[in-house]
């Protein structure tokens, strides 16, 4: 895999998770204090670097086979799962992720709660709100990069990819101070399961002793088949009687 | 104990997510295309037409 096509994957994958942090912190900060939801945001990215510096060493120490296996296994359990939701959501099967719903949702709650501050922070619930939204969101960010990083051996170019992304969708979120809405998530999503699922069937296939026809150039059917199987599914199940599927 | 149980329960939602059976059937494939490598097959077909089987089954059960 080129190291564009890493860059290309994690940060798409990375501008997903990091819109849906943008929605709780702007929440936190809209609904309750600023200030509180930045120091919540500080925190969590502290915390998420200590997690990167402990785990991202003893990642390459891992065997490269057994690397490949575990991950590519869960990079393909992971995959079909976003696959599997962004084809129910383009069939109308499912709601579509709706950024604006959830912001309300959650600046609703966030008003509703009581108010308070501990120690240096002025707003107690402000401060968690973001710190445990940065943070979960952040954990996924953490894992899509240091499997893509450690499988590929580029490490770097997989924290560049995901710092892109997180800068570019904070930088969107600053500008416009709204919920990102227009993201079209369902087709990023799309995009993001389809690579998972073939890198995942590519690395784990090689994990297992799999010797690939024609080498790391298989990839290069595998994105498009399963592109295709995600494409394909999306009017089949638009058109197919509930009856006739159920069977 | 309510931590470390909703944080369980964030990275099962995480990787296993809405269809269990999904996680189950890779897990099976794989151990499946590794028993026929060290049996001299080189099986790289099994994990794709795993991935089709898997997808199908799975989308069928949520259009139900």
């Amino acid at each position: 895999m080129s190291a564009w096509v890493l860059f290309g994957t994690v940060f798409l994958a990375c501008m997903v998770e990091a819109v849906e942090a943008l929605t709780i912190i702007l929440a936190a900060g809209t609904g309750r204090h600023w200030g509180s939801a930045v120091q919540g945001t500080l925190a969590s990215v502290v915390a998420l670097a200590a997690t990167v510096a402990a785990l991202g060493p003893a990642v390459d120490r891992v065997p490269l086979g057994t690397l490949r296996l575990v991950v590519g296994t869960l990079l393909l359990i992971f995959g079909l799962q976003w696959l599997r939701k962004a084809v129910l959501r383009a069939a109308g099967l499912k709601a579509l992720h709706d950024e604006d719903a959830a912001y309300a949702k959650e600046l609703a709650a966030a008003r509703a709660a009581a108010t308070g501050g501990r120690w240096a922070v002025r707003d107690w619930y402000a401060f968690t709100l973001s710190f445990k939204g940065v943070f979960l969101e952040g954990l996924e960010v953490v894992f899509i990069v240091l499997t893509f990083g450690a499988s590929q051996h580029d490490l770097p170019m997989a924290v560049l990819g995901a710092t892109a992304a997180v800068l570019a969708v904070a930088g969107l979120g600053l500008a416009v101070r709204a919920p990102l809405a227009r993201v079209p998530e369902n087709t990023m999503k799309f995009a993001v399961g389809t690579m998972l699922t073939s890198f995942g069937v590519f690395w784990s296939a090689e994990g297992a002793g799999v010797h690939w026809p024609g080498s790391d150039a298989a990839l290069l059917v595998l994105v498009p088949a399963v592109a295709v199987l995600g494409l394909g599914c999306v009017p089949l199940l638009r058109t197919a009687p509930r009856e006739e599927l159920a069977r | 104990m309510k931590h470390l149980r909703s944080f369980a329960r964030f990275w099962y939602d995480f990787v296993v997510g809405d269809d269990w059976r999904v996680a189950a059937g890779v897990v099976v494939a794989l151990a499946a295309t590794w028993a026929l490598v060290h049996l001299g097959v080189n099986a790289w077909w099994l994990p794709p037409l795993a991935v089709i089987a898997l997808l199908g089954l799975s989308l069928r059960r949520a259009r139900r």
